[in-house]
């Protein structure tokens, strides 16, 4: 293992909230890293903070308590480099696909033409080749995503953070896209914080897992995930993939 | 990995296909109506004249008509130039600070409820017999639903959106013109479509106070000699030049609003209406 610091570290980090006039502690004393070119999974029950772990190392809030650092230092401005795709696949409506997976590198001021070249040819990839034009409201849930996701990949952040991206769909098309990610994953080859309540999803798509417990989130577990890549489906059923599950489910108090 | 679900077609309908058959018939009834009951109960032409003299006095007065439409006209349109400048501004401004927020929008409010007619012939003292005091009025009555819907409008866009363009490194700038401005457009539009409903009133109100040109004046003329017919002309006038004008803003938001109107929002329209 290298000795160079790792692209994202989360130190000590805690964070509280005022909701209705009390404190709710979200997060108490998390600490987690990512290396490069890792796929880190975090999993916890509903409502353990994830989502704030989430905008802090985004940059989008500051944290109570606690230091981020990229590549080992702290305070660096974190908006604009570090690749978020919230919950919600968040298109603009008003924009067609092609627009709209295009605003990472609209925003960050790059070469358009240049951009608008890479995405077309990675258009199929994402299952999207002939929608370029289509509005956002125009296509189901599972494009969308893919859609989501592509826009994120395209922003070309060294780390890249997913939080629960396959959340609002059906269990059948989450089980496409998981293969799916990890061969888009294969080919950026980013480094992924990856949010998830899937215990299966986590493991068979991860190197890494970290288990939160129920708020205030906490790291109760981290577990490295050595089942080889390039994972396959049927590797749900092995008795290594089995022994994990008992593993995080037993962490999450379950 | 393809959805059935969806279309890459966009169909698109600016008016729709038979949905404004049904107003002409009702609006065709409702003269037929009309013009029988002025020919059962023998009506005066001067208390109310029957749909078909109303045409023919509009026809005959055509030339008289038609300037005083296009002074009308005129005054509309400029007024309503004003109006959208000034909304806009008021609506950007009421957002861009929450210390013109608060300073603003009761005011503007405050605004709405001094009556029109009391402060017109005051503009007349202060602007004169000419177009400007006309202008003015259309302004005054047209700006506020465009600045109202405009502040409303850029406040109802997505926090998770702006929090989105903000972890690609988004400025202020980039957030207001790529998700705050597009996001308002609807609600803009339909203020606007509010305000130019007031608007061809707006310019009449104006001409009443006092003026010696317009469709107002024609009617204030056309009344004081007994000319029922012509009231009606120019009143009809006044209906057909606003029905126009809200059309060609409709038409304007259609084709501006694309990815709002598409024909997948359309459907789930129809099928709602159909419960």
């Amino acid at each position: 293992m290298s000795t160079e610091p790792p692209p994202i570290e989360v130190r000590h980090v805690s964070k509280a909230f005022r909701v209705d006039g009390r404190f709710v502690q979200a997060l108490r004393d998390v600490s987690l890293m990512a290396r490069a070119q890792e796929f880190v999974s975090l999993i916890g029950p509903s409502g353990c903070g994830k989502s704030t772990l989430l905008n802090i190392i985004s940059g989008l809030m500051e944290p109570d308590e606690g230091v981020i650092l990229l590549h080992g230092k702290p305070g660096e401005q974190r908006l604009g480099r570090i690749g978020y795709m919230p919950q919600r696949d968040l298109l603009l409506p008003w924009r067609r696909l092609l627009d709209n997976i295009l605003l990472g590198p609209e925003v960050m001021g790059r070469d358009l033409e240049q951009a608008r070249q890479e995405a077309r040819e990675l258009l199929p990839l994402f299952g999207l080749q002939g929608f370029e034009d289509a509005y956002p409201a125009t296509l189901s849930g599972g494009m969308r995503q893919r859609a989501a996701l592509m826009r994120t990949f395209l922003c070309k952040q060294e780390i890249i953070l997913l939080d629960e991206p396959f959340g609002a769909l059906d269990a059948l098309t989450r089980r496409t896209m998981r293969s799916w990610l990890l061969e888009v994953w294969a080919r950026f080859r980013q480094t992924l914080l990856f949010v998830t309540h899937d215990v299966d999803e986590a493991i068979f798509l991860s190197d890494r897992i970290y288990v939160l417990s129920p708020r205030p989130g906490h790291v109760v577990r981290e577990l490295t995930i050595e089942l080889p890549r390039p994972r396959e489906e049927r590797v749900v059923s092995s008795s290594t993939f089995a022994a994990y599950r008992e593993e995080i489910l037993a962490a999450l108090g379950l | 990995m393809r959805d059935k679900r969806a279309r890459p077609s966009q169909r698109w309908r600016p008016l729709g296909n038979w949905r404004y058959a049904p107003p002409f018939v009702l609006l065709l009834s409702l003269l037929i109506l009309w013009q029988g009951a002025t020919a059962i109960w023998q009506i005066e032409s001067y208390i109310l004249p029957s749909p078909w003299e109303i045409l023919q006095a509009g026809i005959q007065a055509r030339g008289l008509l038609a300037q005083h439409t296009w002074q009308t006209a005129q005054e509309t349109f400029w007024g309503f130039l004003l109006a959208l400048g000034a909304g806009f501004s008021l609506g950007l401004a009421i957002d861009f600070s929450p210390f013109l927020r608060d300073a603003l929008y009761p005011v503007l409010v405050i605004s709405q409820t001094i009556p029109i007619i009391a402060i017109a012939p005051l503009l007349v003292i202060w602007f004169g017999y000419g177009i400007w005091p006309k202008i003015i009025v259309v302004g005054l009555v047209c700006f506020f639903p465009i600045a109202v819907n405009t502040a409303d409008g850029l406040r109802a866009a997505d926090p998770e959106m702006i929090s989105l363009l903000r972890t690609m490194g988004a400025s202020y700038k980039d957030i207001f013109l790529k998700v705050r401005l597009p996001g308002a457009l609807p609600m803009i539009f339909t203020g606007v479509k509010v305000a130019i409903t007031y608007s061809v009133v707006g310019a009449i109100l104006g001409e009443w106070v006092g003026g010696s040109k317009g469709l107002g004046i024609f009617m204030l003329r056309s009344t004081n000699s007994f000319r029922t017919d012509w009231v009606f002309a120019s009143i009809a006038v006044t209906a057909v030049l606003s029905v126009l004008l809200f059309g060609s803003v409709k038409l304007l938001e259609r084709l501006t609003l694309r990815w709002y109107y598409t024909a997948a929002r359309e459907e789930r329209w129809e099928e709602i209406q159909k419960k």
